[in-house]
């Protein structure tokens, strides 16, 4: 508990170091370092659902969609102009400071974590492509329903939200994402994820509650979905629905598949490149004088990407000081046995000393056999 | 009585019907056969009795006590698991991962590593591949991982589907004298198998299924000489 604090108190120094970093730098550019964030939240998150468990969800746009909304309607929906003060006062006063937001922020992450308890119950009996059907489904609901919902701003979208998101809380909340998720992915749900994904009927019959844990995996990727809505409303200061299309959810699972399936650094590697990429291709524009190259270019690269690495940067690896010491030249040869996926050096080395000391004849027969 | 009893137990797959009225029971400490040919509704008992499917009709006693609607994952904490057909192990988990789930509904970590010890020392083979995935394996080697991946929830009632399915007759030998020492070691066994000859010739009691209801039952060594059986499933 101490040492889970002092982790999430170093994640918000560094957070706030990386504030004043992007404080000083060009504004372009400290402008895509937080899109980046907000991408890293987008893709570790769906990671857990689409990578980890295997059960391919097309809704995440959804889920931001709604943690967006919901946060930008506390903030923004609900204040009105004081006149005495001169300025908009929040209906709650506690949102009334800058940070106040957070609230709201994870008020917007309930809320779609609370959609994803209601669609995963019973989507999540679906699988494969009807599931992916059934998530696109959810997807379009969100966004036509919020279209129809004047209250927010409908078509129009909601505009004049305060720009509360800065490096600083997006940063935090992308450290938080990721280190839940880390030991998420080493814990025994972590391990019944993977099950899941691999065989489903085996994790079933190893004892495995499969359909609550698959429902506990969507809710946990939409949560963090949520947050990440609601970090982007308030940085890009107007949402519409079309923010968060169908083409919003394509391109989380791009993050994914470019970084590795499965992969936690996979995705964070996936999201910062897929948010950067377009960015650098501009100049390719500029000095080839042909605008709108710059897509053919990126849908080159991914279409390359794929033929020559389908499984993405990392594979179901992840970025350690091992798997980087095993590349170094001398000490590995290539295609020697990998560093397992998602699993801790310790176990491993559990393995090797159970290796050491099985015995060599049947230990004695009745203990607790029966 | 029996540790495991199915009473007139009817499956229905849609329209389908897959078992007709189909009881029997296996006593503490015993392995018994049930053998039939494809379509025979052999997994769908193993399906049935485990929780994969419900009964429409009909019930299942395990340890005395009704498990008709009983989920999958508390029949294993109580101690009924299966290791399902096609060596349904985890592909991209190393050996040890895969054994590791078969522990994961018990809180008692000390003695899983007794039992993963035991494991390991009924397959020596399993052993020597630890940090290997799964997927990687010889299929003889994966069937073994997936009893002994079974083995490791230290069940009371194991469940096999299909053991010997596409091994060749050296490794068949070797699994079914691995169910021989497993069944030794106090682990009452269900085996379903097309390989009568084999599933006979190891068990003590038998049960013959054809198009969904039990033709045949009695002592394996019976059931052997029998001129049906051994027109129909022996070959002779």
């Amino acid at each position: 508990m101490l040492r889970t604090l002092g982790i999430l108190a170093l994640i918000c120094a560094a957070a706030f170091g990386l504030h004043l970093v992007l404080d000083s730098i060009d504004a372009y550019w400290a402008r895509i370092a937080n899109l980046c964030g907000i991408s890293i939240l987008l893709a570790v998150s769906l990671n857990v659902i689409n990578g980890l468990c295997g059960q391919f969800s097309l809704g995440h746009a959804g889920f931001m969609a709604i943690g967006a909304y919901v946060s930008a309607f506390f903030t923004t929906t609900l204040r009105y102009f004081d006149d005495a003060a001169g300025q908009y006062v929040t209906v709650l006063p506690l949102l009334d400071q800058s940070w106040g937001f957070v609230p709201a922020l994870l008020l917007g992450g309930f809320a779609a974590a609370a959609a994803g308890l209601v669609i995963g119950i019973p989507t999540l009996r679906l699988r494969g492509d009807y599931l992916a059907i059934a998530t696109l489904g959810f997807g379009e609901i969100v966004t036509i329903m919020i279209t129809n919902f004047s209250k927010v701003g409908g078509a129009n979208g909601l505009s004049g939200i305060p720009a509360y998101s800065n490096g600083f809380w997006i940063f935090t909340f992308a450290g938080i994402c990721v280190l839940f998720t880390l030991h998420l992915q080493r814990s025994t749900f972590g391990r019944a994820l993977i099950a899941i994904r691999e065989n489903e009927l085996a994790a079933e019959v190893m004892g495995i509650r499969t359909a609550r844990i698959k429902i506990a995996a969507f809710v946990y990727g939409a949560f963090f979905a949520g947050i990440a809505g609601g970090l982007l409303g308030h940085f890009l200061q107007t949402i519409s629905p079309a923010t968060f299309g169908f083409m919003k959810s394509i391109e989380v699972i791009v993050m994914l598949v470019l970084g590795g399936l499965g992969s936690l650094t996979g995705a964070i590697i996936g999201a910062v490149t897929l948010t950067v990429l377009p960015e650098l291709l501009r100049d390719v524009e500029t000095s080839t004088g042909m605008p709108g190259i710059r897509m053919v270019v990126y849908s080159l690269v991914l279409i390359l990407l794929m033929l020559f690495r389908p499984q993405g940067i990392f594979g179901q690896r992840e970025l350690s000081l091992r798997l980087l010491r095993s590349l170094l030249p001398g000490r590995r040869k290539e295609g020697a046995p990998s560093a397992p996926a998602a699993f801790t050096a310790q176990q491993s080395v559990e393995a090797k000393t159970f290796f050491a000391r099985a015995p060599q004849t049947l230990p004695p027969q009745n203990e607790g056999k029966k | 009585m029996a540790l495991l009893e199915i009473e007139h137990v009817d499956v229905f797959y849609g329209a389908v019907q897959a078992l007709r009225s189909v009881s029997l029971r296996v006593e503490q400490g015993e392995v018994v056969s049930l053998v039939g040919s494809n379509g025979a509704g052999k997994t769908t008992t193993l399906n049935a009795i485990c929780g994969l499917v419900r009964p429409r009709a009909g019930d299942v006693r395990f340890d005395g006590q009704s498990i008709a609607r009983v989920p999958t994952h508390e029949l294993v904490r109580r101690g009924l698991v299966m290791a399902p057909e096609g060596r349904g192990i985890f592909p991209n988990l190393t050996v040890a991962e895969n054994l590791d789930l078969g522990a994961y509904s018990r809180r008692d970590h000390g003695a899983v590593k007794t039992d993963l010890d035991r494991v390991l020392a009924l397959f020596p083979r399993l052993n020597e591949r630890m940090r290997q995935k799964g997927g990687t394996l010889s299929g003889g080697e994966q069937q073994m991982l997936a009893i002994g991946r079974a083995l490791m929830s230290r069940p009371k009632l194991l469940l096999l589907d299909e053991p010997s399915l596409g091994l060749a007759p050296l490794l068949v030998k070797v699994i079914f004298d691995t169910i021989d020492a497993i069944n030794r070691e106090g682990v009452t066994v269900l085996l379903v198998e097309q390989n009568a000859n084999a599933a006979l010739k190891h068990s003590k009691r038998a049960y013959v299924l054809e198009s969904g209801s039990i033709a045949l039952e009695g002592d394996a060594s019976q059931l052997r000489d029998d001129p049906a059986v051994k027109a129909a499933y022996l070959g002779e």
